[in-house]
């Protein structure tokens, strides 16, 4: 059985940092003593980028729910299964008309759990026949095991020839279980096995299956392809698990990562190893640049993380229902503090390493 | 002013070392730099050398930052203790086998 560490979400316990204007005014004005650290802005103009634009949109990133069968330390959506956000037919409906219409090749569904929306399946469904060239879920694989209702999800995602991309903190159980809670280890091993019985991750397969690693703690992922090196190996050799890509991902000083900072007294290292880690050559390739994000009740973001932080979309569309591709590329993107996280090292963003 | 003789916020101004020298503070960071890119020993080895080292060396600065770069590598806190023991039996060895030298000097001398 899987076993939380914190068993309620921010927003459940009505927590301070649930309201992401306090989450702002942190990263504002840090807890640091008085103006140490560059302003993002500052930073990226040193780099000659006075504000970040749109490239042309490839990647529509859905929330479909912030419900999820876990309650992860580290979460940036603070989801869990006490939240009950959760995208209606209606707005998937919205949805499906953009992705009819918009330039995206990439429909990237995410939550939460979003395999826990009751519309998901049919959702799923009606996406796939809009003719994707890629079609994502952020699956945490310990939902597949999670209830009898979901253990035939390995074959619906076959039939619709979903590219799995799936969150393994660590390739041991010990540093899985401390980020995500007891039994996720296990559940997640015996889940990427049945993708694998499926073809899923198999060396040739065009059943993609990724897998996504974020450290699990105040420090910041390195090397990628060492990283990806060793999990093939660990799983290969302990589990005869395969799969396909590893992208390693920075925790963004946001929400439940933020709470734990704060809590476990790291914050303001976490911050300086972020800015101190801040590469010029990462900064072309943000994922805001590319991506659109929608939230569950139809809000336009310019990427998951802004989501979470409620910071709209500067234009004048700012809703999915009136969803306007050329209006919306001549925005400027929302930046905040927060960003250090995308810019860090090799840079990451949603699909992992970018520079 | 702290009070002790490590301050942890030091750490952070390792690279102002080149103010003051800055022809040879450049050198030693390009070859510390080379020393740690993947080579025939990868950079994840070569980290937990660096962690074993930073223990027999007793720096603070460095274990605090090889604790820090071997868990950004995905080391385990099991391989990292592990490290530290090889360190700390080298280190051991290396004043027992002295031992050696002063039987010689004992046999040498006494009667
Ligand atoms: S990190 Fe993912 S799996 Fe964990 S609580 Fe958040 S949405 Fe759920
Ligand atoms: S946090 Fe969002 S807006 Fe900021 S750099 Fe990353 S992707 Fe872009």
């Amino acid at each position: 059985m899987v076993e939380p560490k914190i068993k309620k979400s921010l927003h459940k316990r009505n927590d301070n940092l649930s309201d992401p204007k306090e989450q702002l005014r942190i990263l504002n004005n840090g807890l640091f003593s008085g103006g140490e650290l560059p302003t993002f802005k500052e930073k990226i103009k040193e780099s000659g980028y006075a504000t970040f634009t749109p490239k042309a949109l490839e990647i529509l990133q859905i929330n479909v729910g912030y419900m999820c069968n876990q309650v992860c330390a580290h979460c940036h959506v603070d989801a869990g299964p006490d939240r009950k956000e959760i995208m209606t037919r209606e707005t998937m409906q919205q949805c499906l008309e953009v992705i009819k219409n918009s330039g995206a090749h990439t429909l990237d569904l995410t939550g939460g759990a979003p395999e826990m929306n009751p519309n998901f399946r049919w959702f799923v469904e009606e996406a796939s026949k809009l003719g994707v060239k890629d079609f994502i879920v952020r699956s945490n694989l310990t939902i597949i095991r999670a209830n009898k209702k979901y253990y035939d999800l390995p074959d619906f995602f076959k039939q619709y020839n979903i590219h799995v991309v799936s969150s393994m903190p660590h390739w041991t159980r010990g540093k899985t279980d401390k980020q995500r809670g007891n039994g996720v280890f296990d559940a997640s091993i015996k889940a990427l096995q049945e993708l694998n019985e499926r073809g899923y991750g198999m060396p040739g397969s065009n059943l993609k299956l990724d897998l996504v690693y974020n450290p699990s703690g105040a420090f910041l992922p390195s090397g990628q392809e060492a990283m990806k090196k060793e999990f093939k190996k660990a799983l290969l050799e302990d589990f005869d698990i395969q799969f396909h890509d590893l992208f390693a991902i920075t925790n963004l000083p946001i929400s439940r990562f933020l709470e734990y900072l704060i809590a476990s007294e790291n914050y303001e290292d976490y911050m300086y190893a972020l800015v101190e880690a801040y590469n010029p050559a990462a900064v072309a390739n943000v994922m805001c640049t590319n991506t659109l994000s929608v939230s569950w009740d139809g809000w336009l973001y310019d990427c998951d993380f802004n989501q979470m932080l409620d910071l709209k979309v500067a234009s004048k569309v700012q809703h999915i229902s009136e969803y306007n591709e050329a209006i919306l590329q001549n925005r400027q993107i929302v930046i905040s503090q927060h960003c250090y996280g995308c810019t860090a090292g090799a840079g990451s963003s949603c699909q992992g390493t970018v520079a | 002013m702290s009070k002790t003789y490590y301050d942890p916020s030091d750490l952070r101004k390792f690279g102002k070392i080149t103010e003051w020298s800055e022809e040879l503070g450049e050198k030693f960071f390009e070859y510390y730099g080379k020393v740690f890119e993947e080579g025939a020993l990868s950079a994840r080895e070569k980290a937990l050398i660096a962690l074993a080292v930073a223990h027999t060396e007793q720096c603070p600065y460095c274990i605090d930052a090889y604790t820090k770069d071997t868990l950004e590598r995905g080391v385990t806190k099991e391989e990292m203790m592990e490290a530290v023991h090889v360190g700390a039996a080298i280190k051991s060895g290396a004043t027992l086998v002295h031992g050696v030298m002063m039987m010689n000097k004992v046999n040498k001398l006494d009667l």
